[in-house]
């Protein structure tokens, strides 16, 4: 080990584990870390935990993380690497790096742990929706038929006691999307350490989300169907005609927020799932020339090589789902992502939901059993889901320049056997781990003076 | 030859008041003379089915006063009868539809409110569900329908047995004629049948909600029933169960459905000692061994779906394999029934038209099915199954006049009906085929010219024309009716103008026409025909027919009749799984290179370096074995609902009366190692449905499913679903409403328990002395529970009320055994572990409703450190195939060893469920539910290659990928098929979705 002790250690770890797991630590003599845990004992059982810690201030000091396997998030996997980053964004990225002892900064011995790009979870409600159940926490679906003007970021709680749940498994980003049909509204994507919604904003304005008319009402065919495709199709025309005739007299606000559909700023997710309609919007997505994203597309095995060739990205919704039809392969929707993988598809894996995203690196990591190698399984949470939500130019993988937005982990984070979040950083700022969950289990451990 | 003799149909009104029927003496006045007849005819020449099975040639058949005189070949014509020469034709006793709903009122379906019905809105001395009609009475409302009656009569129909297909009692059904006389006389038997469904029909009440809902109230109904037959100073006056009571003696007709449904109804009926005639609906090939056991006599139908329009093939693929096999096996059902030996009758009922009745019978002959059995099972079987056999149902002296004759054998495709009569009435269906006319004849016309006519073709709708030569023969239009005749040609050319008109008569005897005619210039002539030459000699060779079945070309049965099913059910299979890393949940922890042996479904050795002979070898070197994952808290393999939430209890049903084991999540789970689940009752009520505990034998039958002599459970549950907080504005009637509520029924049930058992004990001690009291499945249920045979496992999130109900349990003497979910147990593990409560619980979900937003995902943790025995359940189909990954989450979040974290979903749940004596770890002698992993099997790169039950080999990767193969050859087999079929002409249908419903806790169907 090439690594010379710092000698003024800056305390680390408030979000470790309460639960015994060490961080990956500063080298420190025992008695301090004795102290040192004594100290934050007594911390604890004075100072109520809030549900949702505090977000941590900006960078301030240069940061190394030092001999970790490092995994860029582009397929690419770094041996006793060193990442090293400054005013949030990474600075230094290298193999078997041998530091002088005058470096300055803040070293962190990350020996044996794995370092990860900040998870992204899409095609959530996080922070739009807090209780399932509970009418007045739902905040996604606004009434009426075309809200393309209707912003998620203005519904998203930076202190929703979810979020805490998710960075401490490693999710550092999430695109929150508007729920309901037809035109649900637009999508934000945010960082998941935030005072309010400005704060957390990546992108305010991401995309329009929208449903797809199903074919089937249950088991009976919609005989809706056709007529409820023609008039999204009509819609998307005035919409388009409004945008080509630029400026109005009179506004018309939903028009106005599809404006980046047509100047193509702005993706167009779509929710469907079978392959007939996954055909019809594809038609209808070249018709009104937008740039489609299929959302769920639960048999997109069926055309990958349609989608390949023409170039649509995917967001899967769940591979710990079960198939579309009795007689499929009873594991195909474990080995979807490798479909799409082989056929060259950019496709990133999300959950749905908000609560649910926690376990994200698990769906992907289950993918991996059926055609991902681990790396892709990576990129299908991280990377590919930056270059779909088009922030890959600084986020999604740990490359030099782009924001310094990662996690410690003390085992692989695809496997719930291993995955240990020791510490997250989102533009560099190294994010308390603690949640109401933590609180409450350190509060009844104590209870009953079980460790 | 006399010609045979036709009168006009009579219609209706002049009947009125002049019945044909036998009686002479009758309790209607006449208007005008009495017009008394005594209708004497006399069928002779004909080949006479006397019965089904009695077939005479050249026989002769005499009816008077609507009743068979005699048939047969020695038959004395009586003087004065009016004889009909059959010659050709064939007679047959006219059918009999044991399923029928004619001349009754339809069924209407009333609107259901949409908040709560607690009570049956049927007012009057009845009982109190509305789906028990137990005091119907088909003949009180029967109108005789000339239109409709006539639907059935075409297709051969003289009689049937009509019912009102309403609720799950229907009352009494009537045997019927399908006379125009007054309804009086077409009366063969009134009370004739009963009825019963599992369907709760037109009620609007909540109760029943679910099959084994209609299971229960069946149950109960039947108890109740005895007890008001026993009970003499009773309070209560029941008309429905006066009613019920006196049905017992008719015939019990059991509308079941699907195969699976006519075990369930078989089930009922052993229980308590009555025999059904169940009808099933076209499907019974699918488990024919099974009906057969149930020795019931059987109703099926000739249900045939239509083809789909798989033309594209993204459509093709939202029908299930099990769809397009019925479509291909449908027409063998009959077939399969006939072989099994099964006594069964067929209906025209479920048909969507019924004019395909007589040609899906024929296809039914077609794919196998004896003519002879089928001719029984329209005529003499539904007349025995109503004992009427007396009467009807062949052609015996002294029985109905009811026959139909046919212009050729019954099962032969180009057969017509020509006449049905009915209590010796003619009913012409279809005007007897001309006398023949076929052959040459020379044509005389009075001008002197004469031509060539010749008369071809089919013997029916011959055609003609004149013969100038061998290119010019212009074509003759003619027609002919008994010895009239007219036809008109052009001598000259092949088109229509200047034709002559011809008029004139028949004379059968000379085969001579003459008459009169009109040639082109409108001058009248005289002309005649005489014949030359008969007709040609028929010398084509028959025809091959070419929609002949090739039998063994159809598919087979899979069992279960689904994707993945099972041609061979599998069995026992000794094996040795050779070097793997076992994991034993047993002292001796996790070995490594250690061989399993199991034989005849146990395990047989556990070691190092173990030989078998014969043994099947599996090599599990860098494998892992365990013991199977047992799932405390499962929804799947469950029929048409998982809660009866209707009323605050529901201990009577059960969830073992309703196991689907076609579910095709019972093999999916397989493969994620899951090896047995107990299947819960949902969560609406305080007090749930009793459990079914299945091992995962894929493809036995729902019976062979349950583990036999496990302990009895039962679900209880707590907090929003049972006060209904999330089931909208106008769900706010049923108590409980409120966790006080919750505490108050379960003190209200119990106390009403104890005092029932009371009352039994006290019956018992005076050895049947006194009043006997009314059994109560579900208080027997509750008592089972006070007496610790029967164990609660509880829906349950927050502390307050769990705390409350093991206060309860307390007070009342016993121990409740699991609870379930237990979001918040961490809350009260203290209280838990003094209670002696096991909890099963969700490894990590929470914020889907208000009271799970305390769940953390350490409660696995504190409550496996504070020393309860803790599962980790799915309550979800996906989940349960990946019960592993959910218990390694408690490694990630709350540090447990591998071992601790294992035993929740293997051993843990056992002991959950009283089977750790014989399941949940690898042990000499335990069951053998092993099943072998590719790596460490908590860790999330893991996966299954084996899974045996029970030594039964369920799952296996190598049979999944062939499995895969076999199902998309026999999708694409069938696909071809459908095609062919729809190029063929036939009517087709065009696909939907068809999937079967997935359960959680919450589900509630509102039917």
């Amino acid at each position: 080990m090439n690594f010379k002790n710092n000698n003024n250690p800056v305390l680390q770890g408030s979000g470790s584990p309460a639960s015994g797991v060490r961080g990956c630590g500063e080298q420190q003599n025992k008695r301090q870390i004795i102290l040192l845990c004594f100290i934050l004992c007594i911390l604890r059982s004075i100072a109520q935990t809030p549900d949702v810690p505090a977000p941590a201030p900006a960078q301030s000091e240069k940061t190394y993380l030092l001999n970790a396997t490092i995994h860029i998030g582009n397929g690419k996997v770094l041996h006793n690497a060193t990442i090293g980053f400054d005013n949030g964004k990474i600075v230094l990225l290298k193999e078997n790096i041998n530091f002088k002892t005058d470096q300055t900064g803040k070293m962190i011995d990350c020996t044996g742990k794995d370092i990860y790009p900040g998870i992204i979870a899409t095609n959530t409600t996080l922070g739009i929706d807090e209780i399932e159940a509970a009418r007045a926490t739902n905040d996604y679906a606004e009434a009426g038929a075309y809200n393309s003007d209707a912003r998620a970021i203005i519904s998203y709680n930076t202190d929703s006691r979810v979020t805490p749940t998710l960075r401490s498994n490693g999710v550092l980003y999430a695109q929150v999307a508007p729920q309901g049909n037809w035109i649900s509204g637009t999508s934000a994507v945010v960082q998941l350490d935030a005072w309010n919604w400005e704060d957390a904003a990546v992108k305010s304005e991401d995309g329009i989300f929208m449903g797809w008319p199903s074919m089937f009402k249950g088991i009976e065919a919609n005989k809706e169907y056709d007529k409820q495709a023609t008039e999204l199709k009509d819609y998307f025309k005035d919409a388009k005609s409004y945008f080509e005739a630029g400026k109005h007299e009179k506004i018309n606000l939903r028009f106005e927020a599809m404006r980046g559909l047509f100047d193509k700023s702005k993706n167009l997710y779509v929710s469907v799932s079978y392959v007939k309609e996954m055909l019809a919007v594809i038609s209808f997505a070249e018709e009104a020339g937008v740039n489609l994203v299929l959302v769920g597309a639960k048999d997109a095995y069926l055309i990958a090589d349609i989608l390949a060739q023409k170039k649509i990205p995917v967001i899967l919704n769940k591979c710990h789902d079960l198939p579309s039809y009795d007689d499929d392969d009873i594991q195909q929707p474990y080995k979807t992502p490798g479909v799409l993988q082989k056929a060259g598809v950019l496709y990133c894996i999300s959950i749905g939901g908000f609560w649910q995203s926690r376990n994200l690196m698990f769906e992907a990591g289950t993918a991996t059993i059926y055609g991902l190698t681990k790396e892709e399984a990576l990129q299908a949470i991280t990377s590919n889901a930056a270059k779909i939500l088009k922030i890959d130019d600084h986020i999604g993988t740990l490359e030099k320049g782009k924001d310094a937005s990662l996690i410690v982990s003390s085992g692989d984070v695809l496997d719930m056997k291993t995955s240990k979040i020791e510490r997250a950083f989102i533009n560099g700022r190294q994010i308390d781990l603690s949640n109401k969950q933590k609180a409450l289990y350190e509060k009844f451990s104590k209870k009953y003076g079980i460790n | 030859m006399p010609h045979i003799l036709r009168f006009p149909i009579i219609t209706i009104l002049s009947v009125f008041y002049a019945s044909l029927f036998a009686q002479t003496e009758t309790t209607f006045p006449t208007n005008g003379p009495d017009d008394y007849r005594e209708h004497i005819h006399a069928f002779t020449n004909a080949t006479i089915y006397k019965d089904y099975k009695t077939k005479i040639e050249n026989a002769t058949l005499v009816i008077k006063d609507g009743k068979v005189v005699d048939a047969g070949t020695n038959v004395t014509i009586p003087q004065g009868a009016i004889v009909h020469d059959m010659k050709g034709k064939f007679i047959y006793p006219s059918f009999i539809d044991i399923y029928s709903g004619y001349g009754l009122p339809d069924v209407k379906k009333a609107q259901r409110n949409d908040g709560p019905q607690m009570e049956s809105n049927i007012k009057g001395a009845y009982g109190w569900n509305q789906a028990i009609h137990a005091d119907y009475n088909a003949i009180k409302d029967f109108t005789a329908d000339d239109k409709k009656a006539d639907e059935w009569r075409k297709l051969g129909f003289g009689v049937v047995n009509t019912l009102m297909k309403d609720g799950i009692a229907r009352g009494t059904g009537a045997v019927i004629m399908l006379g125009t006389e007054k309804e009086n006389n077409l009366i063969i038997k009134a009370e004739a049948s009963t009825g019963y469904s599992f369907d709760k029909g037109s009620s609007t009440q909540n109760y029943p909600q679910s099959l084994m809902g209609a299971i229960a109230l069946l149950r109960q109904t039947y108890y109740d029933a005895q007890w008001y037959k026993n009970t003499k100073d009773k309070k209560e006056y029941n008309l429905s169960l006066e009613a019920w009571n006196a049905n017992q003696s008719r015939p019990q007709i059991f509308d079941a459905g699907d195969w699976d449904n006519i075990l369930r109804a078989q089930k009922v009926a052993n229980e308590f000692g009555v025999q059904y005639i169940i009808k099933g609906n076209g499907k019974e090939y699918q488990r024919i061994d099974e009906i057969k056991n149930t020795k019931a006599r059987i109703i099926t139908s000739l249900n045939f779906p239509k083809a789909y329009d798989v033309e594209d093939p993204y459509k093709a693929i939202w029908i299930p394999l099990e769809e397009m096999k019925h479509w291909e096996l449908a027409p063998a059902n009959a077939a399969a029934l006939a072989n099994a030996g099964i006594d069964f009758a067929i209906t025209p009922a479920d048909l969507e038209k019924k004019e395909d009745f007589l040609p899906n019978l024929r296809k039914a002959v077609k794919y196998g099915l004896d003519s002879t059995i089928a001719l029984k099972a329209v005529t003499l079987s539904p007349a025995e199954f109503l004992n009427v056999s007396d009467k009807t149902g062949s052609l015996e002296a002294g029985k109905l006049a009811n026959f139909i004759i046919t212009s050729k054998p019954l099962f032969d495709e180009k057969c017509d009906i020509n006449e049905n009569w009915i209590l010796g009435k003619r009913y012409e269906i279809k005007a007897f085929t001309q006398k023949d006319i076929r052959g040459e004849y020379k044509l005389t016309l009075s001008n002197d010219s004469t031509y060539k006519l010749k008369v071809t073709g089919d013997e029916a709708s011959p055609k003609a024309n004149i013969i100038i030569s061998d290119s010019l023969k212009p074509e003759v239009k003619l027609s002919y009716k008994d010895n009239e005749i007219s036809f008109s040609f052009n001598p000259e050319k092949k088109k229509d103008s200047n034709k002559f008109l011809l008029s004139g008569t028949i004379d059968f005897n000379a085969k001579a026409w003459a008459g009169k005619g009109q040639l082109p210039t409108g001058e009248w002539i005289n002309w005649n025909a005489t014949q030359t030459k008969g007709p040609d000699a028929d010398t084509s060779k028959p025809k091959k027919d070419s929609t002949a079945i090739d039998l063994n070309k159809l598919g087979k049965v899979f069992y279960p009749f689904t994707g993945y099913g099972n041609e061979e059910l599998p069995e026992f299979e000794n094996v040795i799984i050779k070097n793997g890393v076992v994991w034993t949940n047993e002292l001796e922890g996790n070995l490594a290179n250690t061989d399993v042996i199991i034989k005849n479904g146990k395990i047989a050795a556990v070691g190092k370096n173990l030989s078998c002979k014969d043994c099947n070898t599996i090599d599990a070197t860098g494998k892992f074995v365990t013991s199977g994952i047992i799932d405390e808290h499962s929804h799947i393999a469950i029929s048409r609902g998982v809660n009866e939430g209707a009323e605050a209890s529901s201990a009577e049903v059960r969830i073992g009366d309703v196991i689907d084991n076609s579910d095709v999540n019972i093999y999916r789970q397989l493969s994620g190692g899951v090896t047995a689940a107990q299947l819960l009752h949902g969560s609406a009520n305080p007090i749930g449905g009793q459990s079914g505990i299945i091992k995962l034998r894929w493809g036995y039958t729902p019976e062979k499913m349950k583990i036999d002599g496990a302990d009895g459970f039962i679900k209880f549950a707590l907090g929003e679903n049972v006060k209904q907080s999330n089931w909208g504005d106008k769900w706010t009637v049923r108590y409980p409403q409120t966790r006080m509520g919750v505490e108050q029924t379960y003190y209200n049930y119990f106390t009403k328990a104890r005092e029932y058992e009371k009352a039994w004990n006290k019956y018992n001690a005076l050895k049947g002395k006194g009043t006997t009291p009314r059994k109560d499945i579900e208080l027997d249920a509750l008592v089972e529970i006070l007496n610790s045979k029967r164990f609660i496992t509880c829906h349950s999130y927050v502390q307050s009320e769990i705390n409350m109900l093991m206060h309860v349990a307390d007070t009342f003497g016993f121990k409740i055994n699991t609870f379930t979910h237990i979001l918040e147990g961490y809350k009260v593990a203290d209280k838990l572990k003094a209670h002696g409560a096991y909890a099963s619980t969700f490894a990590d979900w929470w914020a889907y409703k208000y009271e799970v937003i305390d769940a953390i995902p350490y409660n696995t943790t504190i409550l496996t450190k504070m020393n309860i025995t803790t599962a980790v359940n799915s309550d979800d189909p996906e989940m349960a195939r990946r019960l592993n990954q959910e218990a390694a989450k408690a490694i990630k979040y709350g540090n447990l060893t591998e071992g601790q974290a294992w035993e929740m979903c293997t051993l843990n749940p056992a002991k959950m469920l009283h089977l750790d004596s014989h399941m949940g770890s690898i042990k000499v002698g335990k069951d053998a539910d092993i099943v072998v992993w590719t790596d460490n099997p908590l860790s999330i790169y893991a996966s299954v290659e084996q899974t045996f039950v029970d030594g039964i080999r369920f799952y296996d990767i190598a049979q999944d990928a062939q499995k895969r193969d076999e199902i998309r050859k026999e999708r694409a087999r069938l696909v071809q098929k459908m095609l062919d079929d729809k190029k063929a002409g036939a009517p087709v249908q065009m696909p939907t979705q068809k999937k079967k419903k997935e359960y959680t806790c919450d589900d509630l169907e509102i039917q």
